[in-house]
């Protein structure tokens, strides 16, 4: 699945043209992103939890050289999924 | 921020009543739930892509009791974070 289906999916329901559409969908993206790099967390109920975590500085290597070399300190983003999701992963008529 | 707010801010950012961009924004994620449920990855360009991994069955123990226990093969989403949006995230200060 990429933006095009999703695209597609509020097309059918809304009645906004594709172009219309396609400029929302990106638009929410931005507005999530926009968010991420202002506030720590974006809760979608039934979804999931985008979490940004603060990561010390320490010390790693380099697993081609050996090198011993030091891992800065960064902001990385994870997610959580919701309980809902992973229990509708997990439903018997999904499974293959 | 949690959806209702996320509803809000593209409601007031794209110009369409909050009602209608509730029903984009439900629809947006249940559209991406659904994906998932059938094993499809998905693909935000700019933002990151989602799979789902399978695992299999175990035996473990509950950590209360000790007791043995069957823990069934089961089924996870995961996120990987686009090159773009990992480097927003992590060029803010602080």
């Amino acid at each position: 699945m990429t933006k095009v289906d999703i695209v597609e999916a509020i097309y059918e329901k809304v009645g906004f043209s594709k172009k219309e559409v396609a400029k929302i969908v990106e638009s929410i993206f931005d507005i999530m992103k926009e968010s991420l790099q202002k506030e720590d967390k974006i809760k979608i109920s039934g979804f999931g939890n985008f979490v940004i975590r603060n990561k010390r500085a320490r010390r790693g290597r380099n697993p081609q050289t050996g090198d011993d070399i030091e891992i800065s300190q960064r902001r990385i983003l994870t997610f959580k999924p919701s309980q809902v999701l992973k229990a509708a992963l997990n439903r018997k008529e999904a499974q293959p | 921020m949690n959806k209702a707010q996320l509803i809000t801010l593209v409601s007031e950012k794209t110009n369409v009543t909050q009602k209608v961009a509730k029903v984009i924004v439900d629809t947006l994620f249940d559209g991406m739930k659904e994906s998932l449920e059938k094993g499809d990855r998905i693909e935000i360009r700019g933002f990151g892509s989602f799979v789902v991994r399978s695992y299999g069955g175990y035996k473990g123990r509950n950590p209360k009791t000790g007791e043995i226990v069957d823990v069934p093969p089961k089924k996870l989403p995961f996120f990987k974070v686009g090159k773009e949006l990992k480097e927003m995230v992590n060029t803010v200060a602080g």
